[in-house]
């Protein structure tokens, strides 16, 4: 179904097209938007961004699936978000995505059946020094271990 | 300075500033090894394999993206380049199916050639690799994203060569690959199926899966020849093996269409075989009954190789229609193949009687805009000469007759001003009446990406067209109020005083009358007409006569009308106001439909006119041609197209003879022309399938197709181009000039029996090299043209003598009819206008994927895979109020005739507008159009007619 934003997205879309010098640009915060009404963005969310801020779809498609920071529709209560770059690499985060991959029973943007997590892996959260890092929803979880992310698991509800 | 010098490799190097790196040195004559670099393209810098060591920089630089600069010292050759461009090459084949013994790209790989260049027998880096599906969706394309080494060129070529953007990159890093929007299949994408991301492709990742296992790059013969679709004239490869075609490619050298090709062009060729010489086994055969939503399907072979399409889906189209191979003759109601002689004989033995009961002016000649030049001037000759009738026209009469008449008037001369390689100089581009995006998909395409630099596009059009998007101004306006919009521009423009005066005094003649009879346009009253509003107006005036250098595009949207001549007038009224015209990349340009529609008309494929468009009623001209030709010449101009099938209804008309046309799609009011049609004594259709008009014809001569046959084409900025043959012709067809030829033989013999002067009648070419000749020393304009001089790119007419290089655009310092003539053009609405009866305004075009009457496209697989069926384009608050949905079948019917056809609700048409495309017979637009015709061309006003929608 052709999605559309309501009067006051709408309102706030009109705002942001006159701030952006170009539709590359205004795309970003459009998808924003996006994510915000709909609690996540689908294809249908895709293409009503194309046709409002004027870029093909195959370039929508391309930006948010670059980015990691934008929420699919559909994703678990809690979005877990595995750092994967060289640093955090390079101090145990594949131990860790494999653990949650294990633990949960789920691939890298999957979601467990009782729609709870969504676990996602992703490029550098830009806090290396603390790495590795986990983000669950807003939160930052940092110098991770397994155990340590049992712990925070087991406290999510 | 525009120039900088630097040093590579120790030698000193001149280049144009802004040049990189790597140009410069590849102008040099230095090669530097890289993958994602194409020199149509802007730089992609995604593969390192370009870098080059800079004195005084640190690290290694690309030298794709790197500006070259004064004095610069560049290394591109040393043991540490070696070694990093080897690793970078070691790196992309760790995650490569070393595949080269299966792929199609083979030979033609530039991953494959680096690798040998580097000796890499085997990567020495094990690690992940990808591993996605094989995506063949459909059964001209596929991609292997395994062999993608994320070059970015197919990306670049689709956004900004074609202006298309239906692929791009998805997700990041190692997941990265390119997709189609979601992932969805490529018919669900903005794809236009142009293939040209696999003429950019430097591995075998996109590929045609339509020249699957047909045979590789060292396999297969690479003939140049003309795309026999539309009217830009791509030059084209055709690659064949063992006497077949495998695919379609060009290269980038070309000078229409520098590489790129359009869908037909590229994926259409297949009409050419029959069934039978078609083929290869289906690795999953699909059900033969199956329709085209086989194709649609996962490939399924083993280790996840894909599958061949089936054939079969090719033999059901066919097998209604195949190629015609033998001469037949209808005994009976029936037609019986024939030899060659006996046609010849039947033909002219017929046609003869019919000369000698009914008169020659009884007798008439459709000549084709998709036959070459060599076989229309025969035809006219062959009608001028041994039949005694000017009787001679083809189907530019319904396309652009009325620029004809238009532009001569105004200019003296009525082909496209300018070349194609000019538009992306103009500072603005005003399309009226035309949508190149899917009529003339390469110039289309040029428009788009000239508009995404910055030029100014202005786009008049009632429908939503690609080109809108890109537009600064759309003037919406209402089917058949051209006159008035462009009435209304130049209104603003004067009142403005933004008229060029110096051009204007110097080259024009008519001003004062022409100024005061727009005095009435204003903007208020000319939006009153039109319906868009004054505002909109007024901008595209300015935007238009502000412009350093603005071209004009037009196509059937302004000359199928009644009003026809008038608004291919009024386009010439602008160009003249603001003294664009007579210089490069500023002129008005006609966009012809046909491969050789340019080319048929040039050659005297007209009543009026014979070659060279020296008039039939001019003493000295036929002087000249009764002489050359030796026998003299009828003075009376012939009847058009138009006008001998309505005579044909009224018993004037006796006999016909057709070359390659299908008036029986293409005429408007098919019905009134099916009965004409059937009251000829005597009628012969040459053409290359028993089309929906040879089934009326008394006798069928089977053509080859443009694969099978040498001649030339004009394109429609003039240039004239050589198509080859490139392989044998089917069964026992026979070109087009070899049949006039044995015809005009024929009748010559029988005819020197009373009158020895038909015996000089001269028939007896041998090649059409020799036909050429005969034209250029003819026709002044062709003059200079001759095969041995048309070599790659072909010569752009006037081209007045053998030392003349051709001519870049027209009327410089001078019109071809001296002064620029102003003219005085008044608004008429259309014929026919919608009423409480027939509520909607129907308008017709043609689509991406299929031309006139569909004779050779929808024979093609690919295209008709992607557009099986007709539809009518209604607005979706007309569909609600009438209570159909999308998709659903409606009866279109209007004063003419109904049709039974598939609803596509779309915004594209304006509420009150519905548009329906012409190709398909069974939902034939033309049992519906209106043949009221444009008094002065007699051209029929395709574009508007009245028509109501039943559920
Ligand atoms: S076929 Fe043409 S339109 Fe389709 S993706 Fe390739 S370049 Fe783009
Ligand atoms: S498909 Fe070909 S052109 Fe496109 S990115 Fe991959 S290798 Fe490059
Ligand atoms: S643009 Fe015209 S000439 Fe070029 S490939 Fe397409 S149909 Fe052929
Ligand atoms: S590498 Fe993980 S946060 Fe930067
Ligand atoms: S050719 Fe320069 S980076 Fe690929």
């Amino acid at each position: 179904m052709p999605k559309t934003f309501n009067a006051k997205t709408m309102e706030k879309f009109q705002a942001l097209s006159q701030r952006y010098p170009t539709k590359d640009a205004l795309l970003l915060p459009v998808l924003r938007l996006a994510e915000e009404e709909f609690n996540g963005i689908d294809d249908d969310a895709m293409e009503l961004v194309a046709g409002l801020v004027g870029v093909p779809p195959a370039k929508v498609m391309s930006v948010f699936t670059f980015y990691t920071h934008y929420r699919r529709a559909g994703s678990g209560k809690y979005l877990l978000q595995v750092c994967s770059t060289l640093p955090c690499a390079l101090r145990g985060s594949q131990e860790i995505f494999e653990h949650l991959k294990k633990k949960l029973g789920i691939d890298s943007e999957e979601t467990t059946k009782d729609g709870k997590f969504t676990l996602k892996k992703v490029e550098c959260l830009g806090s290396c020094g603390t790495s590795p890092v986990v983000q669950i929803n807003e939160d930052y979880y940092e110098n991770l271990t397994t155990e340590k992310l049992d712990e925070i698991l087991n406290k999510l509800q | 300075m525009d120039k900088v010098t630097l040093y590579i490799n120790g030698t000193a190097v001149q280049a144009q500033k802004g040049a990189t790196v790597l140009e410069a040195a590849l102008s040099a004559g230095i090669d530097i090894p890289r993958l994602c670099f194409h020199s149509a393209l802007p730089p992609q810098s995604s593969c390192r394999l370009c870098v080059v060591e800079v004195k005084g920089a640190r690290g290694l630089i690309a030298s794709c993206s790197l500006p070259a600069a004064q004095d610069m010292a560049v290394t591109t050759n040393s043991e540490k380049l070696f070694k990093y461009r080897k690793y970078i090459l070691e790196l992309i084949l760790s995650n490569h199916p070393m595949d080269c013994m299966t792929c199609e790209k083979s030979g033609e790989c530039e991953l494959q050639e680096y690798a040998y260049k580097f000796g890499i027998k085997q990567t020495p880096i094990r690690g992940e690799v990808t591993n996605y599906p094989i995506e063949a969706t459909d059964p001209l394309m596929m991609i292997e994203h395994s062999k993608c080494i994320l070059c970015g060129r197919c990306v670049s070529v689709c956004r900004d060569l074609w202006a298309t953007e239906a692929i791009d990159f998805s997700k990041r890093g190692f997941s990265s690959k390119i997709s189609f929007p979601f992932d969805k299949p490529r018919l669900e994408s903005d794809c236009v199926f142009c293939g040209n991301c696999i003429t950019f492709c430097p591995t075998g990742a996109i590929t045609e899966r339509s020249a699957l296992g047909k045979g590789r790059s060292w396999e297969v013969k690479k003939i140049p020849s003309v795309c026999p679709f539309c009217g830009c004239g791509c030059n084209i490869e055709i690659n064949t093996k063992a006497g077949k075609i495998v695919k379609i490619t060009s290269n980038e050298n070309t000078p229409v269409n520098k590489g790129l090709l359009c869908v037909k062009g590229k994926f259409g060729y297949d009409f050419v075989h029959h069934p039978d010489r078609i083929g290869k086994p289906s690795a999953c055969s699909t059900d033969p009954s199956a329709d085209s939503a086989s194709f649609v399907q996962q490939p399924c072979g083993e280790n996840g190789h894909p599958c061949y399409p089936s054939t079969s889906l090719h033999e059901n189209l066919i097998k209604s229609s195949e190629r015609l191979s033998r001469p037949m003759v209808k005994k009976g109601g029936k037609f019986h193949e024939v030899s060659w002689d006996e046609a010849m004989n039947v033909v002219s033995g017929r046609l003869l009687e019919m000369k000698q009961k009914y008169g020659a002016e009884a007798l008439g000649v459709l000549c084709s805009a998709k036959c070459t030049n060599e076989e229309n001037d025969l035809m006219q000759k062959l009608a001028r000469t041994l039949l005694g009738t000017n009787n001679v026209d083809h189907c530019a009469r319904l396309c652009h007759s009325s620029t004809v008449a238009g532009m001569v008037q105004s200019f003296g001369g009525a082909a496209m001003t300018n070349s194609i390689e000019e538009i992306e100089k103009a500072s603005c581009l005003f399309v009226i009446g035309s949508n190149p995006t899917e009529n003339h998909p390469i110039i289309g395409a040029i428009i788009a990406r000239t508009a995404m630099k910055g030029a100014k596009l202005i786009v008049a059009d009632p429908r939503a067209i690609h080109l809108t998007k890109f537009a600064s101004a759309w003037l919406r306006h209402k089917c058949g109020t051209d006159v008035a919009l462009i009435n209304g521009l130049l209104n603003v423009i004067v009142k403005e005083g933004l008229q060029n005066n110096e051009f204007i005094n110097a080259r024009t003649e008519n001003y004062e009358d022409f100024r005061n009879s727009i005095e009435k346009y204003t903007p208020e009253y000319v939006s009153g007409i039109t319906g868009v509003p004054k505002e909109e107006i007024i901008k595209a005036a300015r935007i238009y006569a502000s412009s350093k250098n603005a071209m004009i595009f037009f196509a059937m949207g302004i000359t199928q009308h009644t009003t026809g001549t008038d608004n291919v007038l009024s386009v010439c009224n602008l160009a003249l106001l603001t003294g664009n015209v007579g210089k490069e990349a500023a002129g008005v340009c006609p966009l012809r439909g046909q491969n050789n529609v340019q080319g048929a008309c040039d050659v005297g494929a007209l009543p009026d006119f014979y070659p060279g468009y020296q008039k039939v009623n001019d003493p000295n001209a036929r002087g000249k041609f009764g002489k050359a030709w030796g026998i003299p010449l009828d003075n009376k101009i012939g009847y058009t197209l138009t006008e001998m099938v309505n005579f044909a209804a009224q018993d004037k008309i006796k006999a016909l003879y057709i070359m390659g046309e299908n008036p029986m799609m293409s005429d408007p009011d098919l019905l009134h022309a099916d009965e004409a049609f059937k009251k000829l004594e005597f009628m012969v259709v040459q053409d290359i399938f028993m089309t929906e008009t040879a089934q009326l014809a008394d006798v069928v001569l089977p053509a080859t197709t443009f694969a099978e046959k040498e001649g030339t084409v004009t394109n429609t900025e003039r240039r004239v181009q050589l198509m080859r043959r490139a392989i044998q012709p089917w069964g026992d067809s026979k070109p087009d000039w070899q049949i006039i030829c044995m015809l005009g033989k024929k009748l010559s013999s029988v005819l020197r029996r009373n009158e020895p002067a038909f015996g000089n009648v001269y028939f007896d070419y041998d090649s059409p090299a020799e036909i050429m000749d005969e034209i250029a020393s003819l026709s002044p304009v062709y003059g200079g043209i001759s095969y041995d001089r048309l070599g790659k790119i072909g010569l752009q007419w006037p081209c007045p003598d053998k030392n003349h290089p051709g001519t870049k655009f027209l009327h410089k310092d001078r019109f071809s009819r001296g002064q620029g003539r102003f003219n005085v053009v008044e608004f008429r609405p259309p014929a026919e206008s919608a009423d409480n009866e027939y509520p909607f305004t129907l308008t017709t075009g043609r689509v991406l994927y299929h031309l006139h009457g569909g004779s050779m496209t929808r024979r093609s697989t690919g295209l008709d895979f992607i557009l099986h069926e007709g539809y009518v384009e209604v607005n979706p608050e007309d569909a609600e109020r009438l209570g159909f949905q999308h998709g659903q079948h409606v009866n279109v019917t209007s004063r003419r005739g109904t049709i039974k056809i598939k609803a596509n609700v779309t915004d594209k048409v304006p509420p009150g507008t519905v548009f329906i495309p012409f190709h398909f017979a069974e939902c034939a637009a033309n049992i519906l159009t209106n043949n009221a015709l444009d008094p002065v061309s007699k051209i029929p006003e395709y574009k508007v007619c009245a028509v109501r929608i039943e559920v």
